[in-house]
């Protein structure tokens, strides 16, 4: 149900009844490492090309999500994916092996609650039983397409971010009120192009923030609450740089946020000794976070009802050449337990 | 590259989010690339006076193969993951001498790999040293040129 301007209320409760979490080699040495269900220890995963690993990190987040649900391809209806890679090709190869029917999503690094977004809206009014949804992306792979081949030795500065290299995929399905103790998603706010002005593509945190702020308070403004109705904000790789500034931006605007309540997935993933600069980022980086760590520790009790705002930076390497600013945009998710 | 002028609001933002910008250690860095660059240098004189002392070398030739030696361990540093370490530590200090030329070049070649050797490694090998080569020929043709015509202009030649 639409409520207030650009929000969504899902009555009907679509429950995450499973997710699936991979991940790479540096992700495995993380701070989160325990959270993932498959880890490589090798970029390449057995593959001839960054971009076929990218598309195997999928598939067997996509695998694993089946196995805990106990169900198999053919009972999903709709597969809802997207990574960051020109025309999203891991994504649709992976479908292509899955023979589930697609729906490819483009939304930079917010892909994951675009996803989550869309699908918690189709199964609430019974579009379907059981959705897959998953964001992905692959260092390498990414590095690649962004920015330097990968053993260029270019220095990036304090502002950069390290790209995640994993795939985290939830099982969405119909709540028949059966399930306890497992994740149902209650709200979703789509969040309009923000652009800026920044032109800095090794720092993307600082542009990203303002759809960030602005997604959360379109959010608490179409269902009328406040920072407190949650025991978590968590944003999706907004590193220390765009934490920051969002934090300051929310604070202008008069809305408080507790520091303590408030995190980033692009903080969490990684430990502090890792060399990533400003934090993790990329399309992996909340959707392994969130369906890994954050839904782990919700079973846990940890968390009753988080607010999850994937942020995703809508640049090209073409559209940062020729001179033009980073629009960005920001989707959010509330889910309880 | 036309910039676009930005409104009070954008400029308002830019000035909140630069206090968290992490700000280059401009200092450090300056020190780390002068001692990594240093070193690299110090080393392309060791091979220099090597092919001078035990070949037929002169201080005008040993140019070529010192370069060359570098180039080729630069390389064997990229295909071994080492090069893009020492990058983020030392900047412009293994930028600059010819070993990030080497590394440019070597790690465009790695990455194109899986496209295939003439389009993939063939058309991409290039992709970064490219417009250091052009510009490289270019302005050292325009400093030939100026030199050229001064000496004529002084009646030497």
């Amino acid at each position: 149900m639409l409520k207030g301007k650009q929000s969504w209320i899902f009555e009907n409760k679509p429950v995450i009844q499973s997710t699936g979490v991979s991940g790479g080699p540096f992700e495995g040495n993380g701070n989160l490492a325990k959270d993932f269900d498959v880890l490589h220890e090798d970029l390449w995963m057995g593959k001839t090309s960054y971009e076929q690993a990218h598309r195997v990190l999928l598939e067997e987040a996509a695998q694993t999500a089946l196995q805990k649900s106990g169900r198999t391809a053919e009972d999903i209806q709709f597969l809802l994916a997207g990574d960051l890679i020109n025309q999203i090709t891991p994504s649709s190869f992976a479908a292509r092996d899955l023979k589930i029917p697609y729906f490819g999503l483009f939304g930079a690094c917010s892909t994951s609650m675009e996803g989550l977004a869309l699908s918690s809206f189709i199964v609430n009014y019974n579009g379907a039983k059981n959705i897959l949804t998953g964001a992905s992306s692959h260092n390498a792979a990414v590095e690649k397409q962004f920015r330097y081949p990968t053993e260029y030795g270019g220095q990036k500065p304090p502002t950069a971010q390290w790209t995640v290299t994993g795939a985290g995929v939830a099982l969405l399905t119909e709540n028949d009120g059966t399930y306890r103790n497992t994740p149902y998603t209650t709200a979703a706010t789509i969040g309009k192009v923000m652009d800026m002005g920044l032109i800095d593509p090794f720092n993307m945190g600082g542009a990203m923030a303002p759809a960030a702020a602005d997604t959360i308070q379109a959010h608490f403004n179409d269902l009328g609450v406040d920072a407190s109705h949650y025991d978590l904000i968590v944003t999706g790789d907004l590193g220390k740089i765009g934490r920051d500034s969002v934090m300051a931006l929310l604070k202008e605007k008069g809305i408080y946020t507790d520091e303590n309540k408030f995190k980033d997935c692009g903080l969490l993933v990684y430990k502090s000794d890792q060399p990533v600069q400003s934090g993790g980022s990329g399309a992996g980086c909340s959707a392994t976070v969130l369906y890994g760590h954050l839904l782990n520790e919700m079973k846990k009790g940890t968390y009753k009802r988080i607010l999850v705002v994937a942020t995703g930076a809508l640049l090209s390497p073409l559209t940062v050449q020729q001179g033009e600013s980073i629009p960005c945009i920001a989707h959010a998710v509330s889910i309880e337990i | 590259m036309a910039k676009k002028k930005k409104t009070p609001q954008q400029k308002q933002y830019e000035q909140l989010e630069k206090q968290f910008e992490t700000k280059r250690p401009v200092v450090k860095n300056c020190i780390k690339a002068f001692f990594v660059g240093g070193i690299i240098c110090a080393l392309g004189q060791l091979f220099s006076f090597l092919y001078i002392y035990f070949f037929h070398f002169t201080e005008q030739t040993s140019g070529n193969p010192t370069s060359a030696t570098i180039i080729f361990l630069s390389m064997l540093l990229t295909g071994f993951g080492i090069y893009d370490r020492l990058g983020q530590f030392a900047g412009a200090g293994s930028a600059v001498p010819v070993s990030g030329f080497g590394n440019s070049i070597i790690s465009a070649a790695i990455e194109h790999r899986t496209e295939g050797f003439v389009l993939g490694v063939g058309g991409n090998i290039f992709k970064l040293a490219g417009s250091v080569i052009l510009f490289g020929v270019f302005s050292a043709f325009v400093v030939a040129l100026i030199k050229t015509i001064v000496l004529m202009a002084r009646g030497v030649m």
